[in-house]
C-alpha cells in the first residue's frame, strides 16, 4: 500500500539499493494509468461489451460508468484508501441493482479492468522483466483489494435491499382494516409461517384494542396451504380475541384447506366459519345489529 | 392487598389494581360470591386491566368466580385482559372457557345490560307480539 515504503529486496537485480519503494512504484503506475486513460478506458469498455456483461445497459451508459469506475480505481491505487471507492461502489450498486445487474457482472467488469491494466503493464515493461515483477508486486495486492471492495459493496447493497423488501412484504401482508364501527377485517394472503402467524396475531389483538372491535372477520381465501401449526395458531388467535371480548368469524376456507384440516384432525369446533368474505361480513353485521338495505325499495331487483 | 368491590346498580364491580397473591385471589372469590347474594346482584364485572401477568391459579379463580356466581343467579364478565396477556393465556391453554369476556368496563356493562334484559324478557308473560328471533 502507499503508506508502506519498505523496500522489497530483489535477489535478481543484485542492486537492492536502487530498488524503488512500493509507494514510488505505485506513483509511477498511477502516472502511467493517467497518461493512457482514454485508451485503456476504451479497451476496457470494449472488453465489457465483448464479454456480454452489463447487457441491461446501453453502450453510452457503460462507457460513462466505465470512466467513473476507472477514475475511482486509479484514485484508490494512488491514495491507498478505500473509503471513497466504497462509497462509490455503494452508490453505483444502488443505481444498477434496480436495472437487474447481477453479481457476476459486477465482479466480472472489475476483474476485466484489472486484467486490462495488467496487460498494459506487461506491454510497457516487457523489456525490463525485473521492474515488471516489482510493479506487479505493488499493483496486484492493491487491485485485489479494490475488486474485493467493489464486490462486497455490491453484495451488501443487494442484501440491504432484500432485507428492506422482506420488511416491506411483512408490513404489507398483515393489514387489519376497519370496515364498520367495531368491525375489523384481516385478509390473510400468501404463505403463513410461524413468525408471520405470530406477528399477525399481535397486530390483530392490538387493533382490536385500538378500534374497540366487537367482531373480526379473518379471511383466508388467499392462503394456499395450511399445516397443523398454522391451524392451531389460528385457533389460538380466535381464543385470544375472545378474551378481549371480540367474536371472530373465519371465512374463505378453500376445499383443500378444509380437507387438510379435517384429515390432520385440528379441532375447529370453537371457530365460527362462513363460506366467503361476503357471508362473513353479513354475519358480522347481523351480530353488530346492522341491517343493510337499498336506499330506494322500488329499485330493489326482483 | 384487598380488592375493592363496588356496587353499581344491579352489578358488582371488582377492580384489580395490582398483582395479587393466591390468598388475595381466594379472598376476592369468597367476598364476591358472598356479596352477590347480599346485594342481589344480577351481574359481576372483574376488571383485570392492571394485570400484566395471569397464571393458571388466577385464571382458574376467575373461572370459578364466574361459575359460582352463575349458581347464585348472577352473570359474570371479565374485562380488560391485555392483548399480550390474552395471547400468553391461550398459549398456556388457559382459555376461560364458558366465561364471558369484554374489552373494558364500558363494554362489560353493556354486555350485562343485554344479558339481564334478555333474561327479563324470557320471564315476561307472553304478549300479543311475536317472540324474538
Amino acid at each position: 500500500m502507499a503508506t508502506r515504503s519498505k523496500e522489497r529486496p530483489s535477489p535478481e537485480s543484485g542492486l537492492p539499493a536502487h530498488t524503488p519503494g512500493t509507494a514510488e512504484l505505485l506513483r509511477e503506475l498511477v502516472a502511467h494509468l493517467r497518461q493512457n486513460r482514454t485508451q485503456l478506458r476504451e479497451e476496457w469498455a470494449r472488453r465489457i461489451t465483448r464479454a456480454q456483461l452489463l447487457t441491461a445497459m446501453t453502450e453510452e451508459e457503460i462507457f460513462a460508468e466505465a470512466t467513473s469506475v476507472y477514475d475511482n480505481y486509479v484514485e484508490a491505487l494512488e491514495t491507498g484508501t478505500f473509503e471513497a471507492l466504497q462509497a462509490y461502489a455503494r452508490n453505483l450498486s444502488e443505481r444498477i441493482i434496480p436495472r437487474g445487474v447481477e453479481t457476476h457482472e459486477v465482479v466480472g467488469i472489475v476483474l476485466l479492468l484489472r486484467d486490462v491494466l495488467a496487460r498494459s503493464l506487461f506491454a510497457k515493461y516487457h523489456e525490463d522483466f525485473d521492474k515488471l515483477n516489482r510493479i506487479l508486486d505493488a499493483y496486484e495486492p492493491a487491485a485485489n483489494r479494490i475488486a474485493n471492495t467493489v464486490a462486497v459493496g455490491f453484495v451488501q447493497e443487494r442484501e440491504r435491499i432484500i432485507r428492506q423488501q422482506q420488511e416491506a412484504i411483512r408490513e404489507l401482508s398483515t393489514p387489519v382494516l376497519q370496515v364498520r364501527e367495531r368491525l375489523l377485517i384481516l385478509p390473510m394472503i400468501g404463505v403463513i409461517d410461524p413468525q408471520r402467524a405470530r406477528q399477525l396475531t399481535e397486530q390483530l389483538l392490538q387493533a382490536i384494542r385500538q378500534n374497540r372491535a366487537k367482531v373480526v372477520v379473518i379471511d383466508i381465501t388467499g392462503v394456499a396451504a395450511m399445516d397443523s401449526n398454522v391451524a392451531n395458531h389460528l385457533v389460538q388467535t380466535v381464543e385470544a380475541s375472545r378474551l378481549l371480548g371480540a367474536t371472530v368469524i373465519v371465512t374463505g376456507l378453500s376445499p383443500e384447506i378444509a380437507q387438510t384440516l379435517v384429515t390432520i384432525g385440528v379441532d375447529l369446533s370453537e371457530m365460527a366459519t362462513v363460506g366467503d368474505l361476503q357471508g362473513g361480513i353479513e354475519e358480522a353485521e347481523r351480530l353488530l345489529g346492522y341491517k343493510v338495505h337499498p336506499l330506494d325499495e322500488t329499485t330493489t331487483p326482483a | 392487598m384487598e380488592v375493592p368491590i363496588l356496587k353499581q346498580g344491579h352489578y358488582l364491580i371488582a377492580s384489580i389494581q395490582s398483582a395479587l397473591t393466591d390468598a388475595d385471589l381466594s379472598q376476592l372469590r369468597e367476598a364476591l360470591i358472598e356479596r352477590v347474594g347480599r346485594y342481589r346482584a344480577r351481574g359481576v364485572i372483574v376488571d383485570v386491566t392492571a394485570l400484566d401477568v395471569m397464571d393458571s391459579f388466577a385464571v382458574r379463580t376467575l373461572r370459578d368466580i364466574a361459575h359460582m356466581a352463575r349458581l347464585r343467579g348472577s352473570e359474570t364478565v371479565i374485562v380488560g385482559i391485555q392483548p399480550e396477556v390474552a395471547f400468553a393465556m391461550v398459549q398456556l391453554g388457559l382459555t376461560l372457557k364458558g366465561v364471558a369476556t369484554a374489552l373494558d368496563l364500558e363494554e362489560g356493562l353493556t354486555f350485562l345490560d343485554q344479558q339481564t334484559k334478555a333474561r327479563l324478557e324470557e320471564r315476561r308473560p307472553p304478549t300479543g307480539r311475536l317472540p324474538r328471533g
